[in-house]
């Protein structure tokens, strides 16, 4: 498996980062030799192997219905770029609306 | 020309559940409270918080699975749903994707024409919500993050539905079957029950399906249907016109009565599922699914046939009245009170059911109590008052919380039944028309209804109808033998 310099900007596009051209020249290179270390999995059969989500498979871990106090909105809110002491602020999504 | 088509439409209904707190968290799930105040790190995304599952969600999960015959699965595991947008600040919503908690489930609806339809139901999924972006204050877009985490499931149905009116009845009854396990309140304009739809068009024996558009933002029943008849024609407008249907997401404007293109990149819809790793695989064994379904409810379907069955009601009232959970409730009291379970039924999807909408109260809220109805129908039926006089007597139940006859004697509304009484009025106004009474006896049987008119009038509407009818007869035919 490889991916092209297509692959690489398309990612790039859906983490919203902006390459310049030899960092994206860079980035393809470099992910292709990651991928092709992996492929060395590919060595073993893993036909009746079942794929595995988490190492550890325990029992279930759960929490009980129970309401906790929650952060003041003031704290909530402080690492926000732009708030107005009520909402989080960020650029208008629909533009026009 | 349209005949030639069909619609094909699959729905995914998104259900709140009626936790305490959050899917993830301890936040509270309280609606309408003031923004940013039911939130904490897990739920705003910081990093490094663990998300923990509230167990209450795979219960309700498991009760709407079990409800629409699905097999539940034993093991089912977490996924993340990645996408940017403000109201989901991790940057990604913790999904199932694939082993979803329920899957190969069905859901029984019945179409006007009482025929009955089922619809496949794909699976059933846990999910959190995202928080609410509010657009319309000044430059910016307003974020608000207490929705954000409370938890959602997410029922996918087959595409078996053809028709706007199957996927109303659908929806109809999935709000019904959530209603009735008490997971979600099932109120589409609070956004409580969200639904999408995903519809295609094909020409009529055709076994593919067509290309399928998603509409999205249909926030009422109403809405739901409408727009699906609006795309289903606009498809077939397009293929009509030798155009292809292009797959993309439409936007339901209720206010233009149309669909419009989100037009989003093509990106929008790459999520990247991949297994959640801050959440374990939840498993439900054989003895925890037999202790939920322990708590299953009798569900809507069972109490239709229940009160088609033990009350003897016709199809069409056992489906109104077991339409809302708290109205099959009351109508159950109101029959603990009398045996006349048709007059109940009468009463309670008649004038019950009409002062509800037009007062736009809730059952548990109507000012009539069931006893009282009750009462009404026990004394129209031992003859203390008639059908008429009850009809008069309900609107003053309405206004004050007053036993029935209470209101009869005060009023003083006792239904007349003394023949010997009856037969005075009856002779009185015979005398005050011969002519009437001429043109009845020459074959006006037109004429008997005006002598009922006159005798409802002097008795003030108390006659008992029935022994006014036969003794206006007798007299009348013992008046024409007299003639003869």
């Amino acid at each position: 498996m490889s991916v092209t310099r297509k692959d690489v900007e398309h990612i790039a596009e859906l983490a919203r980062l902006k390459f310049k051209d030899e960092e994206l020249q860079n980035f393809t290179e470099q992910l292709n030799e990651i991928l092709a270390y992996m492929e060395q999995l590919n060595e073993l059969d893993t036909e009746n192997i079942e794929p595995l989500s988490h190492t550890i498979e325990g029992g279930n871990v759960f929490r009980q219905d129970v309401v906790k106090p929650s952060l003041d909105r003031e704290h909530a809110l402080k690492n926000a770029p732009d708030e107005d002491d009520v909402f989080f602020k960020v650029p208008k999504v629909i533009p026009g609306a | 020309m349209i005949d030639k088509y069909e619609g094909v439409i699959g729905l995914e209904v998104h259900a709140q559940l009626l936790t305490d707190s959050k899917i993830f968290c301890s936040c509270s799930t309280k609606f309408g409270n003031e923004p940013n105040i039911n939130v904490c790190p897990i739920c705003l995304g910081h990093p490094g918080v663990l998300p923990v599952l509230n167990k209450k969600v795979v219960e309700f999960t498991v009760l709407m699975g079990l409800a629409t015959d699905c097999t539940i699965n034993e093991r089912s595991i977490f996924a993340r749903k990645n996408y940017f947008y403000p109201d989901l600040p991790k940057g990604y919503q913790i999904s199932q994707y694939e082993e979803p908690a329920c899957e190969f489930g069905v859901i029984e609806i019945t179409l006007p024409d009482s025929t009955k339809k089922k619809i496949g139901i794909t699976r059933i999924h846990m999910e959190e919500d995202a928080g609410k972006s509010i657009h319309d204050s000044g430059y910016s877009t307003s974020v608000d993050l207490n929705r954000c985490g409370v938890p959602l499931i997410e029922i996918v149905s087959e595409p078996d539905m053809r028709t706007s009116s199957e996927a109303y009845f659908y929806l109809s009854r999935i709000k019904q079957i959530v209603q009735y396990l008490d997971i979600c309140d099932g109120n589409m304009e609070e956004g409580s029950l969200r639904c999408d739809a995903n519809i295609s068009v094909r020409l009529r024996g055709e076994t593919r399906l067509g290309t399928k558009t998603e509409i999205k933002n249909m926030n009422s029943f109403r809405n739901v249907e409408r727009a699906i008849n609006y795309e289903i024609e606009r498809q077939i407008d397009i293929l009509e016109n030798g155009g292809n249907i292009i797959q993309e997401t439409l936007l339901w404007d209720a206010d233009k009565n149309k669909a419009f293109s989100m037009r989003s990149k093509e990106e929008a819809h790459d999520y990247r599922y991949f297994p959640e790793p801050d959440l374990f695989p939840v498993f439900v064994d054989k003895e925890w699914k037999d202790e939920i379904a322990a708590l299953l409810p009798e569900l809507p379907f069972q109490r239709r046939n229940r009160f088609i069955d033990s009350f003897n009601l016709p199809e069409y009232d056992a489906e109104i009245l077991t339409q809302y959970k708290d109205i099959a409730d009351y109508y159950e009291k109101v029959i603990s009170s009398t045996n006349d379970y048709k007059s109940a039924s009468n009463w309670v999807m008649g004038a019950v059911l009409k002062v509800m909408n037009e007062e736009k109260i809730e059952i548990k809220n109507f000012p009539i109590s069931a006893n009282h109805l009750a009462d009404l129908i026990n004394i129209i039926n031992n003859k203390t008052i008639s059908g008429k006089i009850a009809k008069e007597i309900f609107p003053e139940m309405l206004k004050e919380n007053k036993h029935p006859l209470d209101i009869v004697k005060l009023k003083n509304l006792v239904q007349i039944t003394d023949t010997t009484a009856i037969g005075i009025v009856i002779d009185n106004v015979l005398s005050k028309f011969p002519n009437e009474v001429e043109e009845f006896l020459s074959g006006k049987e037109k004429v008997f209804g005006f002598f009922i008119g006159k005798i409802m009038q002097e008795t003030k509407g108390k006659a008992n109808p029935k022994i006014v009818n036969d003794l206006l007869r007798e007299k009348i035919s013992s008046t024409k033998r007299i003639m003869e």
